[in-house]
């Protein structure tokens, strides 16, 4: 059977062949072709390919909002408008780069430096050289668009911090403030991070860095030589930061401002039922929103060397002696530890003499407190009482007592560099100064000098935590937080003790006047001396206040268990009774006064922002005004937005 | 006996054909990996692997099957080819503007893959059925009308290129099968005088990329981009080539799917004419290996069964190389054993199955 391939014809060798040199001189005319691309016009090729480039505008992310405890907004963002040099023609940005010195005044080796720094990114990345752009920058880019083709403006959003009046803050040492990111920070940053980026510096913009900040978009697109864009390639969207809701009470805060204003000191408030931070603020506080994005040179100079140290954040950060405050925890030490009696009645007839030395009761000048007992010496801040008790307890006793209550280490509060403040020891003068301790030192120390330093925050920490039994919690600002606990059980007698005398101070004793009707309003004053008292009547002779005793109260409500604990300082405010107390018993009013409204449902969250510049006399008078707000006046950037995309639309 | 048939056949399994095919394969993945590495694409470079494996498999059992086999179900694949691209039409999914694939749930099939490898059976049955030394007109007729109906319905997709790709396996195989000068010179003039007409039923889109072709540098912006893209990339690779992951036109994208139809230009670039050089020599070997092959095939059947594969893989490489330098209008024809692109590297790989086939037969019977 013959199959269909059963074909007994030859092969066409030769056309096979013919198809054979087809190959060949198909494969050489190829070959050919790419050899005049590659080899004879390679030149040519090799220019063009280097004049493709792709442009990468960044899309900014707009940070996170700071809302208070009802939601109010504490710290937002509003448009301005950022310059930025386009590097992607080398030559372009050396010829021009004089005229862009001089037109944005900027100091042209700065921006030799920056050019240089970003001599890692690729060249399509722009660089941001202005990033608070004002409305003359604004024109002096849109003027010179065919004549100094390397500017571009980009929309970036501009923190607006509440400020009390103009020039300063509101609670601008918690929310801190945002700046250009540093070299360091980059570097440190592992890539998270590129110039230009805005990010938080100080307070919680720094500690909440991470929530707050978003992930800039990005739009690429194809230019040619002459920076024209030609095609769009992709873009990606940019990522808002998150906004966070502190503890802070934008009520009790802004009670607290108003109260301190003018004067240098600090206010913390917290529940220390859950550690939550009501109000926190610092003064003298610079207005953040002057800091701009950028703050010149001299401008920060002038703020690092200001002898009233405007960036310090006093509540977390001023160490110093807490004065007779430290009374409450001598007492509490005298209560647990059983070293001493809790009987103990001493005569205090002005002052007593310890190792051979004077020491004084703050009476002194006006003869003496007589016997006193614990709960009168705590009352009437007896120095007398209190040195006897530190005295027979020993400065190791103390110190541990005081350990265990919150004093000499950080607290924990969610912002960044809080001070530890210091409990000393024997030991801890035999580390540090290679001394002795002297027993006259311990006398001291008992009613809350030498040494010995606290924190605001420390303070209020402390006293809320021992009038609530020995629960400390650790303070913080955010809002949800599962705050760390702590625990130095106090006996239900010493609690008992302590709360009844610290009632005594605000009801019968030291801070009599700031009594509160219908609240079980505590606390404790204290003055504590800066320089010896000697030092101190040379200098009042001439004049001087800088070492004038500074003033302290710490007060809470109610008696047991309390609710709030608020911590004063006022700086040379000579009397914690009439200086510092009174602004503890308006913030605790304050306090009662919304949780009543709020019991019977006719609190309204009232909001009164102080942002761009109106003052506020008092308290009274802020919660007075009505809620509506008056419509704020733009600052310069938005309108000048307005005014681009309008001009963009025709 | 059977041993000394098995140890022949080892013998005879092509490895030069398949070393140069290996070859081109790795310099393909190479290139896939190096132009898709970032961003979105990153990883293709593992599937085409996996496709070439697959490939690879099917090479050898269609290398084991006696191609007599094959061609004797000529007429029934060629039928099932049709009837794929007929339903192709119907149910069919639309990429890059052809309705040219059909989801077959593990992956997409592109019709028109398997149907090249049918019509080199279905050709190499018809022109080893012709007895006599020339072709008649009849006879050219008749192969004309088998591979006009398949190139027709794939013009419906409408995917001219691929369309295009059929008519040099009719063209080898009636030169190889003795066609006459004169009906060559007739139908160069039938063909000369219905050009006119042609560019009538021609797309827009058609006509613009032909109008491109012919003037590149007209509308750089809009239709020659692609090209000038591609001509940059390669122009500006020079001698050595910038390195593999350093060609600016690839690795900013310049270059249109720089992974798959114009993946010769991003090698052009990375390896420049050094790499251009080792590539067209690999594929000439190949091609070449290939009319050897059939030169000594133990009869006509098997020699159009490889000529027919020549002729395939020929038009695919020399139309795809010519493209990227605009020697050829732009149209979707990817490189074989290079370009990205799962039903081209398996299909590619089962016509050197076919190829295989045909050396190893040689001593049997």
């Amino acid at each position: 059977m013959a199959y269909w391939f059963e074909n007994e014809r030859k092969l066409p060798t030769g056309r096979l062949w013919v198809v054979f040199y087809a190959i060949v001189a198909l494969t050489l005319v190829m070959l050919s072709g790419y050899w005049k691309l590659q080899i004879v016009d390679a030149q040519r090729y090799l220019e063009m390919a280097e004049r493709n480039r792709i442009r990468s505008i960044p899309i900014p992310a707009p940070r996170g909002r700071m809302f208070d405890r009802d939601r109010r907004v504490l710290v937002d963002s509003y448009p301005g408008f950022a310059v930025l040099l386009l590097r992607d023609d080398p030559k372009e940005v050396d010829k021009h780069l004089p005229a862009v010195a001089e037109g944005l005044e900027l100091d042209i080796n700065d921006l030799r430096k920056q050019l240089e720094d970003a001599h890692t990114l690729a060249d399509y990345d722009p660089i941001r050289i202005k990033l608070d752009a004002s409305p003359a920058d604004i024109a002096f880019v849109e003027s010179h668009r065919t004549d100094i083709p390397v500017l571009e403006l980009l929309i970036q959003h501009r923190r607006n911090y509440l400020r009390q009046q103009q020039g300063d803050g509101f609670m601008s040492h918690a929310s801190g403030y945002v700046g250009e990111v540093s070299e360091r920070d980059i570097a440190r940053s592992k890539g998270r991070y590129t110039s230009g980026d805005v990010i938080g510096k100080a307070g919680l913009e720094r500690q909440y860095n991470d929530i707050l900040m978003g992930v800039d978009g990005k739009r690429r697109a194809i230019v040619n030589s002459l920076g024209r864009e030609v095609a769009r390639l992709d873009q990606s969207e940019p990522t808002a930061g998150k906004d966070i809701q502190l503890t802070i009470d934008y009520d009790l805060q802004l009670v607290a401002e108003t109260a301190l204003a003018g004067r240098k000191g600090a206010v913390v408030a917290l529940d220390p039922r859950t550690g939550e931070i009501l109000a926190l603020l610092s003064h003298p506080a610079p207005d953040p929103n002057l800091f701009a994005v950028r703050i010149p040179a001299e401008e920060w100079k002038a703020l690092n060397e200001n002898p009233d140290k405007p960036l310090l954040n006093r509540a977390i950060q001023a160490q110093l002696a807490p004065g007779s405050v430290f009374k409450i925890m001598m007492a509490a030490a005298m209560l647990e530890s059983k070293a001493v009696p809790e009987t103990l009645s001493t005569f205090c007839p002005g002052f007593a003499t310890f190792y051979g030395r004077q020491f004084k009761c703050h009476v002194f000048n006006k003869g003496g407190h007589g016997w006193m007992s614990l709960h009168s010496a705590v009352a009437q801040s007896c120095d007398i009482f209190f040195y006897n008790v530190g005295q027979r307890m020993g400065i190791d006793r103390i110190a541990y007592y005081a350990a265990k209550m919150g004093l000499g280490r950080p607290t924990g509060i969610d912002l960044p560099s809080e001070a530890s403040g210091l409990v000393p020891s024997e030991g801890w003068k035999r580390r540090v100064f290679k001394e002795k301790w002297y027993a006259g030192e311990t006398i001291s120390v008992a009613i809350g000098q030498g040494a010995l330093t606290s924190t605001p925050l420390q303070l209020a920490y402390s006293i809320g935590g021992i009038a609530s039994g020995g629960v400390f919690k650790q303070p913080h600002l955010l809002k949800g937080t599962r705050p760390a606990e702590y625990h130095f059980a106090l006996t239900e007698d010493t609690t008992e003790k302590i709360t009844q005398a610290m009632f005594g101070v605000v009801n019968e004793g030291t801070a009599a006047g700031s009594r509160l009707e219908g609240v079980e309003f505590c606390g404790k004053t204290g003055t504590s001396q800066l320089i010896s008292n000697e030092g101190l009547a040379r200098l009042r002779s001439v004049g001087g206040r800088r070492f004038t005793e500074n003033a302290w109260f710490v007060g809470y409500a109610p008696r047991r268990n309390p609710e709030i604990v608020v911590a004063v300082l006022v700086e040379h405010g000579e009397h914690g009774s009439t200086a510092a107390a009174p602004i503890a018993r308006d913030i605790i009013k304050r306090y009662y006064e919304k949780k009543g409204a709020k019991d019977q449902k006719q609190y309204r969250v009232e909001y009164q922002r102080y942002d761009l510049g109106r003052p506020v006399a008092s308290a009274t008078a802020a919660a007075a005004l009505p809620a509506q707000v008056p419509a704020p006046e733009k600052p310069a950037a938005t309108a000048a937005v307005a005014d681009l995309r309008r001009r963009g639309q025709r | 006996m059977m041993l000394v048939a098995q140890r022949s056949r080892a013998r005879d399994f092509d490895w030069w054909l398949l070393l140069m095919a290996v070859g081109i394969c790795t310099l393909g993945v190479l290139d896939i990996y190096y132009a898709t590495r970032s961003g979105d694409l990153s990883g293709m470079h593992w599937k085409q692997l996996a496709w070439i494996a697959l490939g690879f498999a099917c090479m050898l059992v269609i290398s084991v099957i006696d191609y007599h086999k094959i061609l004797d179900n000529a007429p029934i694949l060629y039928l099932l080819g049709l009837a794929g691209l007929v339903l192709v039409l119907f149910i069919g999914k639309t990429r890059f503007g052809s309705r040219s694939w059909i989801d077959l749930g593990l992956f997409d099939l592109q019709v028109a893959e398997p149907v090249k490898l049918i019509i080199i059976v279905v050709l190499a049955r018809f022109f080893s059925e012709v007895r006599s030394e020339r072709l008649s007109l009849l006879d050219l007729a008749k192969a004309g009308i088998l591979t006009g109906i398949p190139v027709a319905l794939i013009l419906k997709q409408p995917d001219f290129g691929t369309a295009m790709m059929f008519v040099p396996a009719l063209l080898v195989g009636s030169f190889l099968a003795g066609v006459q000068w004169k009906h060559v010179a007739a139908f160069a003039v039938v063909a000369a005088l219905l050009l006119p007409v042609g560019w009538y039923f021609l797309k827009p889109y058609q006509k613009q990329r032909i109008e491109t072709f012919l003037n590149p540098e007209s509308n750089p912006q809009g239709a020659g981009y692609q090209t000038l893209q591609a001509k940059i990339a390669v122009g500006s690779g020079g001698v050595w080539g910038k390195g593999l992951g350093h060609g600016s036109q690839n690795q900013l994208g310049f270059i249109p799917v720089r992974w798959s139809d114009f993946i010769f230009a991003s090698q052009a670039e990375e390896l420049g004419f050094a790499g251009v050089f080792v590539t067209l020599l690999l594929y000439m070997g190949l091609l070449l290996r290939l009319v050897h092959n059939a030169q000594r095939a133990v009869d006509r059947a098997g020699m159009y069964l490889v000529m027919g594969v020549a002729a395939i893989l020929g038009i695919h490489v020399f139309w795809n190389v010519g493209m990227t330098i605009g020697y050829v209008p732009v149209t979707g024809v990817p490189l074989p054993l290079m370009s990205y692109g799962g039903s081209a590297t398996l299909f590619m790989f089962m016509a050197l199955g076919l190829v295989m086939n045909v050396r190893m037969g040689r001593f049997v019977n």
